[in-house]
Parts: structure tokens; C-alpha cells; sequence
């Protein structure tokens, strides 16, 4: 057991007239992640600390925060990766609903802005599944890991500065949809990305990419939505 | 409080899977809302890894009713075999329905749905493994949430995100009037008048220490139900996974042996091969758990504790990791600092699956007895109810097939009857809003000086310790007793946050007031079944005792407050229970 000193920003906006820092020193294990040293707070310490959790081996996307500066889901960042004082803050560019909690409506918005879901005709009925190759499966494998813990949208300073870019979590699922060789609305989805508030919205800073949980390959993503708009699909 | 109200017509509560694929069969066809503690998308179905079966006979030759015999006898026979039949013969279907909506399956050379090996399916009735689980990657319940969810987006579906539901109303004939939720961002509660509920909420294997299970798995809808008096069937079937990560729980998906890998004991032992010479390491898990612990009892445990089992991946070709496991891959390189291609992974069983829960029918309508009566308007599906299509063990990859199946035929007999069923009484709900409003008050006001958090410790390490995957009468009776103590502290119980937003210390209190209930259920069940099945073994009875067990099990809360089991017979079929070998 060792002791760690979290240093996590807190603010209600129903009470509080602005955020302000609260530091907290917790008994932690070897391997312990940064959502133990969180639970340790909630459930020994204080009770009124406000963050979400769910799965807590990072498939869920609920716990993403800043912590030491950096977009990271809590449940998968060990303690030892990251050093005995830690400062946590809530995702930027979203409002702060309480303490490491933020208004995720807007970012949901902006997901269902890129149309999310399969174009297709619907094969008859009684038909078997549609063909895919497998090379053509693996062109759009790496934006079917997002799990919509906006990370990289948060992480974006395009998006701080400009909450009406769709920002890169939207643009992941448009690659996502774009590259699946069974979606049939290359041009509609084009219409919609072909913007500076979607695809040329991106100033390649790749904290996006750095953001990621799942490794996910953010700004090439986004680069490649864009040359296939350029190109006008295949 | 304040307390805002709503009239849907039907009202679906949970949004993985199960409730996804019933609001997809809703919305549309009646005024549907969704309610979830979660956003849709931090739902735990997205956690499940390996893969979905259905007889596709796309790799191997395959049929749905050696689908469906496996499901019979990997569930010990407590198996209801019209309800397998049903799910084994639709999971066809359903598969090519997913695929449809656009799931990204891993496909086959020449472009079709692959499959890969699991454990507990076999060609012609137990002769070898068979290549039948459907998958992408190892995060195939994640494609399954993300697509469901995609759906449900494109459709329009009316969500409340993270809104809390803790009662039900009934109206005076004994159906469905409305459900009561806490609305976690303002605190307020949100009165929802319905003629219809599906819960969909999910396990509740949180009242276990050592757990592959979501922290807000904490069985929110077969608790409420048990205190609006009616039973829960078959809670003392629990499953636990062979391989959890050590100490965490974490699961590494039964994939990783369906792809080859080996478990080891101490000495480098392929021990399985002595439980079941047949599919060795691809046994069904209740029966690979047992082996486990059966190792580590017998002294052959690894490490200083001689307390795990080693998972094996050594011998796989690294691309083969990297493209079929990469996700557990990750979990094993970030927990416990391995890299699996190289090195041994610590595991030990981990509480994983409720086969029990609110008992149901084919169509998902919650029945009140062990005649079968409905309870007009109410549903449930996936892991929160009991069909029962995974008996005393279920199958690897099929509780995602339960929750499509058996989501959808809930939502489309629940749109049926909503559409022509009568409104709900107005005051039908008002009892019901002002306990949970009394109940929250309680929380809120109470000087109380005992812990949710010591409390729920307290529960999971006894859980774990005392009923898990050997019990016995003595266990068995200890911890009846710790929970009655733990149940009597909870009525101590004080919070902190005296707030209305984002009370998570209320929530975690109320989900701790659910997990008790439910413990002491699983508990009441599992010390009444005086013999050994599936997922619930007894040393002091080791033996299947199909002369006075071929029944399930109903647990309910009489008006004094004491639990009583009652039974109900298992529906049989075409196959006699036998001896279960591998």
C-alpha cells in the first residue's frame, strides 16, 4: 500500500458560483487504477464526489476525465502509470453538470448529426447475410471500436473553441459507416460531412489520437472521410 | 420532491441488448419510452466478448437442434426445452437479422458470417466442438450494443438517460399501471404511467466480490418485482467464469480457448483433459470452474498463494492474438503488466452470469406462479429474467443470443398488448411515488453512521467466500445469517451527499438495499436445493438428484417479510436427462 494525493476540481452549479480544487489523500495498492483511488474518495471519504463508472475495464466509455493533463478513461490508467499526485478534472469543452460529470446531450447530439447507422436496402425476407470480403471488413475495423467516451472530442481544440464541430468521435463513426462496403449513402453522408463544422472542421492536432482508450486511429480517420469526399467515394 | 409525470404506452426499462431489441419492435408501432441509469452505450452487454451462436453451418456442418441439445444438457437438463428449441431455431434469424442492420461480423474467405469454436457446443450431440459462434473480434457484445443502439437511432426511439426506475404500480386487477424513476441529474422523480413495462435491467453479480459484472449490475428489476410480491425463479444458479483476471475479475472471453488456448495448472498441466477427455479445455463452464478449484484444493494451484490457474496463449501464432483477441490482449498487457504472447495468465473464476431472475415465458411475459399466469402488461428479458433457456449453466455465447431472441418476441408482444389495452388508472401510481419518495427521504435525512461501502464489501466478500462455486449447508446457513445482520445494519445506513444532483451516493445505497434482497434469494434457493447442478454445487450433496430436482425453484418475500421457496417442474422434451460428460 502506498499513498497517493488527488487533487480532483469540484464544482455544483446549482450551489457553487465556480469550480475550485479539492485535495484528498487515499491509501492505494500496487495496482491499483485511478478509478480505485476515485472509489476510495466516494465510498470512505466523501460521499458527494460526482463521476460516472460502469464497466471499469475500459469497454464502456463512462469514466473518461483529464487527469494530469490528459484525456484518459480512469478504470484503465494505473496509479503507478501516472504518479502520486494526480489532479482530475472533467472532460473540457462540455458543461460541467457536477464535479467530473459533464453534459454528454450535445456530443450525442453531434453523433446522431452523421447519421450513425447502416444505409442499405434491407435484403428480402428470407435472405442470408449480405457478402463482405474480409479485406473489405478490415477497411473499416479500426472505427468500430469507438465506444463513445468522447475522449478525443474533448480533447480537440477545435472543438473548445467551437462547440458547433461535430468533433472527432461524430467523424469516427462517419469513417465507420463511409468505408463499410454495404452502406449505399456515399453521397448523403458526403453532403453531411463536406463542412467546416464536420470533415475540414479538423486542424490535425492529433490529441485525438492521443486521447483514445482504444487505440483508435482518430485524425487518419478524418483524414481519410476527407479524401473520400475529395475523391467523391469510390 | 418534485415529481414530473408521463404516459407512454409502454415503457422499456434497460437498454443493452434486451431492451434495445424490444424498443426496436416497439417504437413505431406504440407511444415507446426507454428508460436507462446508463447512457444506452455503457450498458454491459457491450463488455461480452466472444461471440453469439446460431446453426449457420457456415464453416462446419451444423444443425439448430444440436444447438439446441447442447443448450439441454449444458444447462444439467433444468433446461425448459420448448424455450431452447426457440432460441436455438431463431438464432438463425437473428444473427442474419444483426447482420443486416449492419453488425460488422468477421467474415469467412469467401465473405460470409465466420464462427469459431466455444465452449460446451458440439457437432451431433457431444461428438466434438463445433465452429458455431458468430463474432467480431473479441467485442462482439460491443457490436451488438453499438448496432442495436444505431438502430434505435435511426428509428427515432425516445430515450431517458439516466433516469432510474425503483418501483413498479400495479392496478387493482393485478396489471401493469406505471413504473417510478429517479432522474440522476436534478434528483427529481419521473412518474411514467404505462400499460406496459419490459425490464431488461440486466445481472446482478455485484453482490459478489470477485466479478466479471459492471459495477451498476446490481439486479435493480427482479428487486423491485420481489417486493411488489412476486417470485424470482432459479436464483440459485449462478455462473462463474473460468477465466477472470486474478484478484480483478475482469473477464478474458472463453474465445481465448475456443481459439486454442490451454489452461495450465502449477505444474504446466493441461488439466482438463482429465474432467473431460473429450472437448478438454472447451468444457461448459460450470464444469471448468469446478476442475479449477478442484485444482487448487488438491494443492496444484500457481503462485505464492497457490491460489489461480494459468490461461495459455503461448503457442498461438501472434497474428492470430492480435486479429481474434486483441481487446483481452489489452486487458492482460494493462492489469497484470503480461504480455500474453509471451507469458502465463494468472485466472480464477469470476461471478458472472445469473441464470435466474424473473421468471418468464416464451413470449417474455412475466408470469406471478408456477401455473404460469401472466401478470398482464409486464415483461422481461435477457439476464434479468428466467425463460429458462440456460437451466442450471448456460452456454458461452448465449446470452446474447438470449437477449435478441427473446428482446425482440418481449417487445413484439408487448406491442401487441399495448396497443389494446386499456390506460392505466391515474391513481394507480400514487403509492408507489410516495414510497420511493419516502425511501429516498429516509436516505437523505438519515443521522445513520453505517457505510454502503463497508456494508457492500462485507456482503461481496461473503458471497464470494461462503456461495460461490462450492457450497455446502454450513456455508450455506453462515452466510444467510451475515446477510440478515447486513440487512438489519443497512436500515443504519447514512450518506453524505445530502444533495439532489448526481447523488451517487443515494443511488449506490439503493443499489446495495437491491443486491441484499437478491443475496438473501440466491441464498434461501441455493440452501433448499439439497443436491448438485449445473452452476450450484454442494459438497454435502454432490450428486444430481434428478428423482426430487428436475424443478425450478420460486423464491418470493411473504407479508411477514420471510422468504419462501416454491417449485415449479422443468418443461422436458424430446431429450431424457443423462449423464453429463465431455
Amino acid at each position: 500500500m502506498s499513498t497517493v494525493t488527488l487533487h480532483i476540481e469540484r464544482f455544483d452549479p446549482t450551489v457553487d458560483r465556480k469550480p475550485h480544487m479539492q485535495t484528498y489523500v487515499v491509501e492505494v495498492a500496487e495496482d491499483d487504477r485511478v478509478l480505485d483511488a476515485l472509489h476510495e474518495v466516494r465510498w470512505h471519504q466523501d460521499g458527494t464526489l460526482a463521476f460516472r463508472r460502469s464497466c471499469a475495464h475500459g469497454v464502456c466509455g463512462s469514466d473518461a476525465m483529464v487527469v494530469n493533463g490528459h484525456n484518459r478513461l480512469a478504470c484503465i490508467l494505473l496509479i503507478k502509470d501516472v504518479g502520486h499526485e494526480i489532479t482530475i478534472e472533467p472532460m473540457r469543452g462540455l458543461p460541467v453538470l457536477k464535479d467530473l460529470v459533464v453534459d454528454m446531450r450535445q456530443f450525442f447530439d453531434q453523433y446522431r448529426s452523421v447519421q450513425p447507422w447502416l444505409h442499405a436496402e434491407p435484403p428480402p425476407p428470407g435472405s442470408r447475410e449480405r457478402l463482405q470480403s474480409p479485406e473489405e471488413r478490415a477497411r473499416y475495423d479500426d472505427t468500430t471500436k469507438c465506444i463513445l467516451c468522447a475522449a478525443c472530442t474533448t480533447s480537440c481544440p477545435v472543438y473548445w473553441s467551437n462547440d458547433r464541430f461535430v468533433g472527432p468521435a461524430a467523424l469516427v463513426l462517419a469513417h465507420r459507416f463511409l468505408f463499410d462496403s454495404r452502406d449505399e449513402a456515399t453521397a448523403q453522408r458526403h453532403d453531411i460531412l463536406d463542412g467546416r463544422m464536420a470533415a475540414w472542421g479538423c486542424r490535425t492536432a492529433f490529441n485525438c489520437t492521443d486521447a483514445c482508450p482504444r487505440h483508435i486511429k482518430v485524425t487518419q480517420a478524418i483524414e481519410e472521410v476527407r479524401r473520400d469526399i475529395l475523391r467523391g467515394g469510390d | 420532491m418534485n415529481a414530473h409525470h408521463h404516459t407512454f404506452d409502454a415503457v422499456i426499462v434497460g437498454a443493452g441488448g434486451a431492451g434495445l431489441r424490444a424498443a426496436i419492435e416497439c417504437a413505431g408501432k406504440v407511444n415507446t419510452a426507454v428508460i436507462s441509469k446508463l447512457y444506452p452505450t455503457r450498458s454491459h452487454t457491450g463488455a461480452a466478448q466472444g461471440g453469439m451462436c446460431a446453426a449457420l453451418a457456415n464453416v462446419e456442418e451444423d444443425s439448430w437442434e444440436w444447438h439446441a441439445f447442447d443448450t439441454v444438457k449444458g444447462g444439467d437438463y433444468l433446461v425448459d426445452q420448448p424455450a431452447a428449441e426457440i432460441m436455438c431455431r431463431e438464432a438463425i434469424d437473428a444473427v442474419i437479422e444483426l447482420e443486416h442492420f449492419g453488425l460488422p461480423f468477421n467474415r469467412t474467405p469467401d465473405g460470409r458470417i465466420d464462427q469459431r469454436r466455444f465452449g460446451g457446443h458440439t457437432r451431433n450431440h457431444g461428438e466434438a466442438p463445433v465452429k458455431r459462434a458468430c463474432y467480431a473480434a473479441d467485442r462482439t457484445g460491443h457490436m451488438i450494443l453499438q448496432t442495436l443502439y444505431q438502430q434505435c437511432v435511426a428509428r427515432g426511439v425516445a430515450f431517458f438517460d439516466e433516469y432510474q426506475v425503483l418501483d413498479i404500480a400495479f392496478g387493482d386487477s393485478g396489471e401493469v399501471a406505471g413504473v417510478v424513476a429517479y432522474e440522476l441529474e436534478t434528483g427529481d422523480l419521473h412518474v411514467f404511467a404505462t400499460k406496459a413495462v419490459l425490464f431488461a435491467t440486466g445481472g446482478f453479480g455485484k453482490m459478489f466480490k470477485v466479478s466479471s459484472n459492471a459495477h451498476t449490475l446490481t439486479g435493480d428489476g427482479p428487486a423491485v418485482l420481489l417486493r411488489r410480491g412476486l417470485p424470482l425463479e432459479d436464483m440459485e444458479f449462478f455462473q462463474f467464469h473460468p477465466t477472470g483476471i486474478y484478484k480483478l475479475g475482469i473477464l478474458l472471453s472463453e474465445a481465448a480457448r475456443g481459439e486454442g488456448g490451454i489452461l495450465r495448472n502449477a505444474e504446466g498441466e493441461r488439466f482438463m483433459e482429465r474432467y473431460a477427455p473429450t472437448v478438454k479445455d472447451l468444457a461448459p463452464r460450470d464444469m471448468v470452474s469446478r476442475a479449477m478449484l478442484t485444482e487448487v484444493r488438491q494443492g496444484r494451484g500457481a503462485g505464492p498463494r497457490k491460489d489461480y490457474l494459468h490461461l495459455d496463449l503461448t503457442h498461438l501464432p501472434p497474428e492470430q492474438i492480435d486479429a481474434k483477441l486483441p481487446d483481452i490482449a489489452e486487458f492482460v498487457r494493462t492489469y497484470q503488466a503480461i504480455e500474453p504472447k509471451t507469458d502465463l495468465i494468472p485466472i480464477q473464476p469470476t461471478a458472472h452470469y445469473a441464470m435466474g431472475g424473473i421468471p418468464t415465458n416464451t413470449d417474455a411475459e412475466v408470469v406471478r406462479d408456477a401455473a404460469g399466469t401472466v401478470v398482464p402488461g409486464l415483461y422481461a428479458a435477457g439476464e434479468c429474467a428466467c425463460v429458462s433457456v440456460h437451466g442450471a449453466n448456460r452456454l458461452g455465447t448465449n446470452s446474447l443470443l438470449d437477449i435478441v431472441v427473446f428482446g425482440r418476441r418481449g417487445g413484439i408482444r408487448m406491442a401487441d398488448y399495448a396497443a389494446g389495452a386499456p390506460a392505466p388508472s391515474a391513481s394507480a401510481t400514487e403509492g408507489a411515488e410516495a414510497e420511493t419518495d419516502a425511501a429516498i427521504e429516509r436516505l437523505t435525512s438519515s443521522g445513520g453512521r453505517v457505510k454502503v461501502a463497508d456494508i457492500r464489501s462485507e456482503l461481496q466478500e461473503e458471497m464470494t467466500d461462503k456461495a460461490s462455486v462450492f457450497r455446502t449447508e454450513e456455508s450455506l446457513t453462515a452466510a444467510q445469517s451475515t446477510i440478515e445482520h447486513l440487512r438489519s445494519r443497512y436500515e443504519h445506513v447514512g450518506i453524505d451527499d445530502k444533495g439532489r444532483r448526481f447523488n451517487y451516493d443515494l443511488t449506490e445505497a439503493l443499489e446495495l438495499g437491491f443486491l441484499l434482497d437478491l443475496a438473501e434469494t440466491l441464498v434461501a434457493a441455493a440452501l433448499a436445493r439439497t443436491e448438485s447442478r449445473g452452476g450450484h454445487f454442494r459438497d454435502d450433496h454432490p450428486l444430481r438428484d434428478d428423482a426430487n430436482w428436475m424443478k425450478h425453484s420460486l423464491v418470493r418475500r411473504g407479508s411477514s417479510g420471510q422468504l419462501t421457496v416454491g417449485y415449479k417442474p422443468v418443461v422436458g422434451g424430446k431429450y431424457l436427462p443423462m449423464e453429463r460428460k465431455y
